[in-house]
């Protein structure tokens, strides 16, 4: 197709090993996850009282993470979302660069994909550059991940709060098999809810 | 010093606001301009036991305040009426979740309004919210705007509920085109 780059190549990583990783060393970090697939790659890494899956309002996930670290300044909070989400709320990074929250990290699993419904291409596999709109809203530190060796360099980012964060990190655009959390939202609010504020009174 | 009802009603309906929301612990602030309540936003902005994030579009707040109650924040999204429309998918992860959602929204469209432009959505702001799953509160005068607005605050922290406060254009006062 034209247009499209060759981004997608051999070489780039597997979505769940990237979402594993990031999480496998997560300490005290809270985790928002994009509807569709970031969802289904942080429940398959584990489920936590700490992860608030969304399940829908697309383009919210990066908006929730700033409400949620500017509540909680002292815990690192990790925004884990997808090319097709980040896409739908790109005026959320400008509303983080004006706010510079130390604590936040935005990560999008960019397979340039629209994966749930059928895979389409979506802008970044076309034109647009998400680092370079994260840094062009004020996000200083911003960049694309292709590699294992960059993944874990950043990986060590997240828990200083130095941020605000921004990484792509390109994955291969196959689909994994879903793994599904619970969808009960209230369940969700509540058990986050009382494990972020049980965490508070325990600092 | 702690205000009563009485003294605030003496102030103008933007400080009487701001005192509740204060009073209330409302901590964080999100907004899209609007001169029509620029000066209760500048006293916020001013409170520094207040966090004030500024929008790109409104439906970012409510992902914002969504954000802020799971960690324990309460917030307010204030914006003019034209925003409505854009929040509206958002809106469904307040009713998802039964999240508390606070609005105080300023209206055009309604009352010596210049631009016909603004019509549409100032006729439709009250039923697409409730349309969304929220309770409208209407201040149709300027004392009663306070009174409301510390009533929504109840309930929207007190019993998970999503409400809005809607400032008639008539206390608002009429937008002046030309200097």
């Amino acid at each position: 197709m034209a247009g499209v780059t060759a981004a997608a190549g051999t070489d780039t990583m597997d979505r769940r090993d990237v979402v594993e990783y990031l999480l496998a060393n997560r300490k005290r970090a809270l985790v928002i996850s994009g509807l569709g697939a970031p969802t289904y790659d942080v429940t398959a890494a584990g489920d936590d009282d700490r992860n608030f899956y969304l399940w829908g309002a697309m383009g919210s996930a990066a908006t929730i993470g700033l409400g949620l670290a500017l509540a909680q300044a002292d815990l690192p909070v990790l925004v884990i979302t997808g090319d097709g989400e980040m896409l739908m709320g790109l005026g959320s990074l400008a509303t983080i660069a004006a706010r510079q929250p130390r604590n936040l990290t935005v990560i999008v699993v960019d397979n340039e994909r629209f994966g749930e419904t059928g895979g389409q291409h979506s802008h970044t596999a076309l034109q647009t550059d998400l680092e370079k709109v994260a840094h062009g809203c004020g996000i200083e530190n911003a960049r694309t991940i292709r590699s294992k060796k960059e993944l874990s360099e950043f990986a060590k980012l997240t828990e200083n709060l130095s941020g605000p964060l921004f990484a792509c990190i390109k994955v291969k655009s196959a689909n994994k098999p879903r793994v599904l959390p619970i969808r009960d939202g209230v369940q969700l609010k509540e058990r986050f809810r009382k494990a972020v504020l049980d965490q508070e009174s325990a600092l | 010093m702690t205000q009563t009802l009485a003294d605030k009603m003496t102030q103008s309906w933007q400080a009487s606001v701001y005192a509740v929301l204060r009073d209330n612990h409302v901590r964080q602030i999100a907004y899209v301009p609007d001169s029509g309540f620029s000066e209760l936003l500048n006293l916020c902005l001013d409170d520094p036991a207040m966090s004030s994030t500024v929008l790109t579009t409104e439906e970012e707040g409510v992902g914002l305040l969504a954000g802020a109650w799971l960690g324990g924040d309460r917030g307010v999204l204030m914006m003019q009426s034209s925003g409505v429309g854009n929040c509206v998918n958002m809106l469904t992860l307040i009713e998802s979740c039964q999240l508390p959602f606070l609005s105080i929204v300023t209206m055009r469209g309604e009352w010596k309004e210049f631009n016909p432009w603004q019509e549409p959505m100032g006729r439709n702001t009250q039923a697409v919210l409730e349309l969304a799953g929220v309770e409208v509160f209407r201040a149709k005068q300027a004392g009663r705007a306070a009174e409301l607005v510390q009533k929504a605050v109840q309930l929207v922290f007190e019993e998970s509920r999503a409400v809005a406060v809607l400032i008639a254009q008539q206390v608002i006062g009429e937008k002046q085109w030309q200097e």
